[in-house]
């Protein structure tokens, strides 16, 4: 059932992984042509490649979410990227892309767009953009390539690609050594999280002879699981959840969002959310369809990771006093809804009656979730980050009165924390209904919990925006202004998708969000291009 | 019982390897030696890589030089583990990066004294 793209779309999949990665070393000899010239071609290369996205993106959810695949250096015959009869080795990659690929396409198009704008103007007084634009395009070709991937091993390398360029950009400015540990903390966990996964695709290839995602599943829809099987699943969670930032491993959270440079902050949320999007490939995809998938018992602790990250997250956020450093806390206790819903569906996995009932719904509410907490989270850092930039000032106390003097900013961070809040009619609101209804169903305590944080989450936002933009203003602020133009649309940009998204759910869900989850629950049509017969 | 052990010490000393890693992980103080530790769990995941693709009597993946209908070891993981090194080779260089810049602004290594961003 793999459908071919239309002729003047199948070049896309390898461009959105190259064009960035040329960009990024095209930037220094672009420099020494003219200075200017960097600028504008770091915005286009992201604008470009934004737009490439989300027209592939368009083109598979066009086509009902079918997969398309692009394979490395041949025509066609996916065959060649699995080892063939005579014993020849595979010596192709596969870019695999269905329609929840296509959903985090969109998500990182978006994003990068959105960031790269706020870059601009952020680092615009700062020396040593040399490197810092490269950088950044490394890790927007990073996050594509996790996206696009259908091979294990290919998968981990661009997992290494966002690792190493995220760490180099969170230390990007030193800041008395602060930024350094937290890179550093980001740089070990990272590399662990990356062995991890290593070891366990080379498990798999010890096993069965395959890396190609797709193929690996219908090998395991076939014959079922082996014991080693399982101590890989193991193997490929624990670092996806680590990456994702998830509870009992998300110590590198705070420091790493907090510290990083602003527009950074805002995409590394992207780049977590694409290990998120690993995790449900490896769950669902690979071993969703296998026989002797302990789904129950994975679907239940990875329940407790969800209600855990949900729960300490937002208490932390409500100790801070440093205003990007509690924005990341709150990363943590989205992250755990978006957790919920995945669990709440693998929880049901094996009864299909569960799963049309509510599973499906769960399922997508979490990428309802990943897709509007990257759109406002990243609103939320990048208009936080305009404040320091602005003021200098991190700590909320010492922050006071400010909307008077950058209102197009406390509109905009005031639209992104209703929207974290979970207030009608914002899209924060839309995707924790539907998280809730469908986590009640399986055990109404779940839905309670995530209200409750959804309260707190209220409570944190009304006292950071109040102490920000409201009350009297503090002295020292006679000179501020509002944020650089580009900065603003960026903001804008993202305020206006975060109310959109609220004001028509239903669109989004019918025609992105339950094609991306229906992809997740049937591995068959992912897995067609491997089936005897199909080119 | 000797044949079986032989078959299996690369998997054996893999095992070793990263037991000692993750242990001076979480056992030094000290920054660089944890760096150490990362490289050893990393060589430890490439021993397994290599190992795992090895067959008794069998010739190198090249098929130029090999003879026709020989064996040959597997060169898919040897492809992985080289691509592997190269990625650890930047993530220690870049860690160790990082471990100099902490030193010139902290002046200490210690990772109790090393964690000014919890406070």
């Amino acid at each position: 059932m793999s459908t071919p793209l239309p002729i003047n779309a199948c070049f896309i999949p390898p461009l959105l992984v190259g064009f960035p990665l040329l960009g990024a070393f095209l930037l220094p000899l672009a420099v020494k042509v003219a200075r200017p010239l960097r600028t504008a071609l770091f915005l286009f290369v992201t604008a470009v490649t934004s737009g490439l996205a989300l027209w592939l993106a368009w083109v598979v959810l066009a086509n009902g979410g079918a997969p398309v695949s692009y394979l490395f250096g041949a025509a066609k015959g996916a065959a060649l990227a699995v080892p063939a009869a005579d014993g020849e080795m595979p010596i192709r990659i596969l870019f695999h892309i269905d329609a929840a690929s296509a959903l985090m396409l969109g998500v990182t198009a978006l994003t990068s767009l959105a960031a790269a704008l706020v870059a601009v103007c952020s680092e615009a007084g700062a020396t040593g953009k040399r490197f810092f634009y490269p950088l950044f395009l490394l890790l927007v070709g990073g996050v594509y390539g996790m996206c696009l991937t259908g091979d294990l091993f290919n998968f981990f390398v661009f997992l290494e690609i966002t690792s190493l360029s995220g760490s180099a950009l969170a230390a990007y400015r030193i800041d008395r050594g602060l930024a350094a540990e937290a890179g550093l903390k980001y740089a070990c966990v990272s590399s662990l999280a990356g062995l991890s996964f290593l070891l366990g695709t080379g498990i798999l290839l010890a096993q069965h002879n395959l890396l190609n995602m797709a193929a690996i599943a219908a090998h395991f829809a076939g014959a079922g699981l082996t014991r080693l099987d399982l101590v890989a699943l193991a193997l490929l969670v624990a670092p996806l959840l680590l990456k994702c930032g998830a509870v009992p491993m998300h110590h590198w959270t705070p420091d790493t969002y907090s510290r990083a440079p602003h527009p950074v902050s805002a995409f590394l949320l992207v780049s977590s959310q694409a290990s998120l999007y690993g995790l449900f490939r490896v769950v669902f995809t690979i071993y969703g369809g296998a026989e002797g998938f302990p789904a129950r018992t994975l679907g239940l602790a990875l329940l407790a990771v969800a209600v855990l990250s949900m729960f300490i997250g937002v208490t932390m956020a409500l100790l801070q006093h440093d205003v990007k450093r509690l924005i990341a806390h709150h990363a943590v206790s989205q992250t755990g809804y978006m957790i919920l819903g995945a669990a709440t569906c693998l929880f049901v996995l094996p009864g299909a009656a569960q799963v049309a009932d509510f599973g499906r719904d769960a399922l997508a509410g979490s990428f309802f979730h990943m897709m509007n907490y990257a759109l406002y989270n990243g609103l939320l850092f990048v208009g936080a980050g305009a404040v320091i930039y602005r003021t200098g000032r991190r700590n909320l106390d010492a922050m006071g009165g400010l909307a008077r003097a950058m209102p197009w900013t406390a509109v905009c961070f005031g639209v992104g924390a209703l929207a974290i809040a979970g207030i009608p009619p914002l899209s924060g609101f839309a995707s924790k209904w539907v998280l809730y209804e469908s986590s009640f169903r399986l055990s109404p305590f779940l839905a309670l919990v995530a209200m409750v944080v959804s309260l707190l989450t209220l409570a944190s936002f009304v006292k950071v925006f109040q102490s920000m933009f409201l009350g009297p203003e503090k002295a020292g602020f006679a000179e501020v202004r509002d944020v650089p133009m580009p900065w603003g649309v960026a903001m804008v940009f993202l305020a206006v998708l975060t109310l959109l998204i609220g004001l028509f759910p239903g669109v989004v869900m019918d025609r992105v969000l339950l094609p991306a989850a229906d992809a997740l629950l049937h591995p068959s049509a992912y897995c067609a291009i491997f089936e005897p017969g199909v080119p | 019982m000797t044949t079986e052990l032989l078959t299996n010490a690369p998997y054996i000393a893999a095992g070793v390897l990263m037991l000692v890693g993750l242990a001076v992980i979480f056992y030094r103080r000290n920054l660089i030696r944890m760096l150490m530790g990362c490289s050893l769990v990393e060589s430890a995941v490439n021993l397994f890589l290599v190992a795992m693709g090895y067959r008794h009597d069998a010739a190198a993946p090249i098929y130029t030089n090999a003879e026709a209908g020989a064996k040959m070891v597997l060169p898919t993981v040897q492809a992985l583990t080289l691509t592997a090194i190269v990625i650890g080779l930047a993530t220690s260089a870049m860690m160790l990066a990082f471990v100099i810049v902490i030193h010139r602004h902290y002046g200490t290594l210690d990772i109790n004294e090393v964690r000014r961003l919890r406070e």
